[in-house]
């Protein structure tokens, strides 16, 4: 129970807005951005934020956009409030709230909108290659010709070598999240898939198939928070709290770290967030970590501590990080299967931890939910975010 | 273009010139100037012998732009003798079979063109160790 945080007020999250991830052909950033955030407005009872905080990795090479925050805060109808965009590779989300987390903390911002957007489908493959390329070291990895996806297949062959896994040792991550996704109305994928699925699935990198891999796609998704001194007098869900909010940073390149199989800004964060709300991995009902690749769920899973070092893929294997397992992970499909929203990621996530808290999950309910543990990473894990939210007694 | 971008790495892009930490020795590659290992400042140069071994590997099919003439291609992370790791493309494979621990060693090449009148970008590749380098 040391260091546990203080703040003088509990920071709510009052209101939450998903949309449906896929191929948007026919709205912009900026509709994408607004459906979002009407939701999460009309969620909050209408509570009007005095700040936006916007997380997106994209838009300056995809849509040609800086001051993305001041134009969707225009757009949305919000014209004058402060507005910043946030960008730290598909960690956005996460860094998005914590920027707004700190500012609620201060006290100086009372209210905030967060809204994650992501616009990806006007580009071709190449185009977007190249761009999320971005999230590696541009003179030292990305001049070489790397991708996202080989930065993956890297860890995960290492991974399957050191650990003498079978090839198939990360199939359940996405067959689990495939399960989660298929009853998810705003899934890209809404479909399970069998282990033969996985097995005969095409390679993309090796050893990383179609599977091992989550579909980019357009989407966008949006918070309000209110300190607990600022709420308007009815609220129409339970009440989630922020129990606890991290960040830390590690190498952008793989090769500076000196063991590329620990994710040490993930294990970081979440070892912050674990001491600021004094709580144990016992405590947790369920884990929203970033499957952006199926290695990565399972470094995540062990950067975290719900396994040793090596062992993250048995979780998925002996069914533990299914919706009635011990550690429940990406409860609506994740980016494997929800759907990967780059910069937006973190916010899906958050929001989607929150209506398992307020019981509104509808059939992907984990059981009695009151505590989650969220977690998003930037490109292979430069950038990681962490956040404790909990139900609040009795709401 | 971003010529002078290119240029400014020529040493490290052409002759594997890294630095040597002056307080504790931690070889360092690529340069950083302040070591990672002990905090100080870190700006003696070393040149690596261009030797090494590969800790994973794998093959881009989907290439970003710029780099689509070249796919499919191999691209690894290959630990240095010295001991600093880096990434780079693997080259002159023929028929070997690429395995985690096969001894490489550097090589330049042309890293990307950008069109007919683009920029070309030179710097190392890594290819099978021949049997004479093995030996020595």
């Amino acid at each position: 129970m040391v260091n546990k945080i203080k703040t003088l007020h509990d920071i709510l999250i009052v209101g939450i807005g998903i949309t449906p991830v896929g191929e948007h052909w026919e709205k912009s950033i900026r509709e994408l951005a607004l459906d979002a955030i009407t939701a999460a407005r009309s969620d909050a009872a209408g509570l009007k934020p005095q700040a936006l905080f916007v997380a997106n990795m994209l838009a300056p090479y995809l849509s040609g956009q800086t001051q993305l925050a001041a134009l969707l805060a225009d757009f949305a109808g919000l014209r004058g409030i402060e507005a910043v965009a946030l960008e730290a590779a598909g960690a956005s989300g996460g860094i998005a709230l914590r920027q707004a987390y700190l500012a609620l903390a201060s006290g100086l911002v009372d209210t905030a909108l967060i809204v994650g957007v992501e616009k990806v489908t006007d580009h071709a493959s190449a185009e977007l290659e190249a761009a999320l390329a971005t999230a590696s070291d541009a003179d030292h990895e990305a001049i070489h010709g790397t991708t996202s996806t080989a930065q993956a297949a890297l860890l995960m062959r290492r991974y399957l070598y050191e650990h003498n896994a079978p090839a198939d040792a990360l199939a359940y991550f996405s067959i689990n999240a495939h399960a989660n996704a298929a009853t998810n109305p705003n899934a890209m994928y809404r479909r399970a898939i069998r282990i033969e699925d996985y097995t005969h699935a095409p390679m993309v990198s090796e050893p990383v198939n179609l599977f091992d891999t989550a579909p980019l796609a357009d989407g966008a998704a949006a918070l309000i928070l209110a300190r607990d001194d600022r709420l308007p007098e009815t609220l129409p869900h339970p009440r989630v709290r922020i129990a606890a909010s991290a960040a830390a940073s590690t190498t952008v390149a793989l090769h500076d770290r000196t063991d590329p199989l620990k994710l040490s800004s993930a294990a970081e964060s979440a070892r912050l967030t674990m001491q600021q709300a004094g709580l144990t991995h016992d405590d947790i009902d369920l884990f929203e970590l970033h499957d952006q690749y199926s290695v990565y769920a399972a470094l995540s899973l062990e950067a975290a501590g719900f396994a040793k070092r090596g062992q993250g893929w048995r979780l998925a294997l002996d069914g533990a990080i299914s919706r009635d397992g011990r550690i429940p992970i990406c409860t609506f499909g994740g980016s494997k299967a929800r759907g990967d929203t780059g910069g937006a990621t973190g916010v899906y996530q958050l929001a989607e931890a929150t209506l398992q808290l307020q019981g509104r999950a509808g059939e992907n309910q984990i059981a009695n939910a009151k505590i989650a543990l969220v977690q998003c990473l930037g490109g292979a894990g430069a950038t990681a975010s962490t956040h404790i939210l909990e139900l609040v007694d009795g709401s | 273009m971003e010529a002078s971008r290119h240029w400014r790495l020529k040493q490290e892009r052409y002759t594997l010139m890294g630095e040597i930490c002056p307080h504790c020795e931690e070889k360092i590659f690529p340069p950083r100037d302040i070591c990672p290992a002990c905090g100080e400042n870190a700006r003696n140069l070393y040149k690596y012998s261009g030797r090494g071994e590969v800790y994973s590997f794998t093959t881009v099919y989907q290439a970003p732009a710029g780099y689509e003439e070249n796919a499919p291609y191999t691209i690894a992370l290959v630990r240095l003798e010295e001991g600093p790791m880096l990434t780079a493309q693997l080259t002159d494979l023929g028929d070997e079979t690429v395995e985690i621990g096969m001894p490489v060693e550097m090589v330049t090449r042309k890293l990307r063109s950008d069109g007919e009148r683009g920029m070309l970008v030179y710097g190392y590749k890594f290819r099978p160790q021949l049997a004479r380098t093995i030996s020595a």
